[in-house]
């Protein structure tokens, strides 16, 4: 069926117009019906989307400040550039100047002022993964300058990634 | 490996009891707090034996917490297509989760289910602590989940960042992790052609709307579910308050546009939604969305008084279980969408009958 008010699309909504006390059947396409305000159809997310990922691509490549790549998980800006998700939690640090700026652009701030949290120490968790243990050994080796432990950390580390 | 719905405590359906305020506009409330694990990759990134590494610890972490005594955990990953989809149509797992998008399901994929709670493991977050409640609820479903989120951070140790906060996957859910959505019917506003507006304003006052499944899925049936899209940058009291706020005015304006229909084309709505019962009550053939469609007309006659002797839990049924994979659950098989559709319609047909004059 062709659309009732542009008579070149596909009709694809049946719209009910309530007008005084009579009442008109439309088939409209898309396009018509989305001018008349009928939504309900419409994806919503999409646009959304679509806005995030043009944020995204607006962003320079790498800012300066920024690693070239994750010293946790390896993955680069071009990485979240095409899938919209970062690598792991140490890449808001990794590329934290390029980050500032797109959660400002997002969220309209880049500070969080909601609730605070801290870590349970070691002896209070269930389990504690080889990979944290690891991260918390190389933080000591550097904190205390012991650059040559640091670095056979970092390359158990690589090695589990 | 099927899933057995009977262990699933009060069948994942509480929220759709029709309790909480607003309860014929306002289907249900869900609040989401997004949470990562310090030391691992996130899910996307993550290898198979670190996502089964987080299950363990979440699992261990969860066993530990003697609030939850009644939960249990579902391997996702683990499950037949069919009984994803099943947990996704009742609005406990998500797409992702489910591996229902275009990625197939992970490895480690889990749903963690009790009466107050639900927490989505593997996702594209860690983990996914939830609470879904029926009606206009934030405030009690906010709390439900701060009061897990509590004792899980107390035990794992979250991903957090001074000045971002919590740490996510997609910076657009950083900050609070906070996502507060509920599901509303606005077919006054649609009908009176005030939608659009309505639309277009949440967008502007950092709020967002999607359809009946969240993200990415179609508006059907005057179904919206109104969500915060903002997480970074204001606290999540603000956040809630805000959204409840603007939701308070939505339910007034909708019920303004129901009056307005009412009293402007009182016999017009009235056949109109005798017509929509009409087709349910008899049909003998009904696709999804004209199930839908046909029920937010019922829903709206049940609202507006129109209809007696049918419940609102009765109508949140209807929209939970006359969907595919349910039709199958409850006919044993996998169903065509011919066959689906018989039996959606027999399914309709015979609750109404059940209930109503």
């Amino acid at each position: 069926m062709v659309c009732d008010n542009c008579k070149e699309g596909k009709a694809v909504i049946q719209l009910t117009e309530v007008e005084g006390t009579g009442v008109r059947q439309l088939h409209l396409c898309e396009k018509c019906a989305a001018e008349r305000g009928v939504e309900t159809t419409v994806s919503a997310a999409k646009p959304q989307i679509n806005e995030f990922l043009h944020t995204l691509h607006q962003q320079l490549p790498a800012a300066q400040g920024d690693a070239a790549r994750c010293t946790f998980c390896s993955s680069t800006m071009k990485d979240f550039r095409a899938t919209g998700r970062l690598g792991c939690p140490n890449c808001y640090d990794s590329f934290e100047t390029s980050l500032r700026d797109l959660l400002r652009r997002v969220h309209g701030n880049s500070r969080h002022v909601g609730r605070r949290y801290k870590a349970p120490s070691a002896s209070d968790q269930p389990h504690v993964s080889i990979a944290a243990e690891l991260r918390d050994r190389l933080q000591r080796a550097i904190e205390t300058e012991q650059f040559e432990v640091a670095a056979d950390i970092r390359d158990k580390l690589r090695g589990i990634e | 490996m099927t899933l057995d719905l009977s262990l699933l405590p009060d069948g994942g359906t509480g929220w759709l009891d029709a309790s909480g305020e607003h309860s014929d506009i306002v289907i249900s409330t869900r609040v989401r707090l997004a949470r990562n694990l310090e030391g691992y990759a996130f899910s996307g990134r993550a290898r198979d034996g670190e996502r089964l590494r987080i299950l363990t610890q979440a699992r261990e972490a969860l066993a530990d917490m003697p609030m939850l005594s009644d939960g249990v955990i579902l391997r996702v990953d683990e499950l037949p297509a069919e009984d994803r989809l099943l947990l996704h149509e009742r609005h406990l797992a998500s797409k992702e989760l489910a591996g229902l998008n275009d990625v197939p399901v992970r490895s480690g994929a889990a749903l963690y289910l009790s009466g107050r709670f639900g927490v989505m493991i593997n996702e594209e977050d860690h983990l996914r602590l939830q609470a879904l409640h029926s009606g206009f609820a934030v405030a009690d479903a906010f709390a439900r989940v701060e009061e897990l989120d509590n004792a899980l951070g107390a035990r794992l140790p979250y991903a957090f960042h001074q000045e971002f906060g919590y740490l996510t996957a997609c910076p657009t859910n950083a900050g609070t992790g906070l996502r507060a959505s509920v599901l509303i019917h606005l077919p006054g506003l649609v009908l009176t052609k005030e939608i659009g507006k309505v639309l277009a304003g949440l967008q502007s006052v950092g709020l967002t709307y999607r359809g009946l499944y969240g993200e990415g899925s179609e508006v059907v049936g005057n179904f919206f579910q109104i969500s915060n899209q903002t997480t970074l940058g204001r606290s999540e009291g603000e956040l809630l308050d805000y959204l409840v706020r603007v939701v308070h005015h939505i339910i007034e304006r909708e019920e303004e546009s129901r009056r307005v229909l009412l009293r402007d084309a009182g016999y017009i709505i009235e056949d109109k939604l005798w017509r929509a019962f009409g087709t349910l009550r008899y049909a003998r053939s009904l696709s999804f969305d004209e199930a839908m469609n046909y029920l937010s007309g019922v829903r709206l006659a049940v609202g507006l008084k129109l209809i007696g002797g049918l419940s609102v839990y009765t109508l949140n049924k209807l929209l939970i279980f006359s969907q595919s994979a349910h039709l199958g659950r409850s006919e044993g098989r996998a169903l065509t969408e011919i066959e689906a559709n018989v039996a959606r319609a027999r399914y309709v047909r015979e609750t109404l009958a059940a209930e109503t004059v």
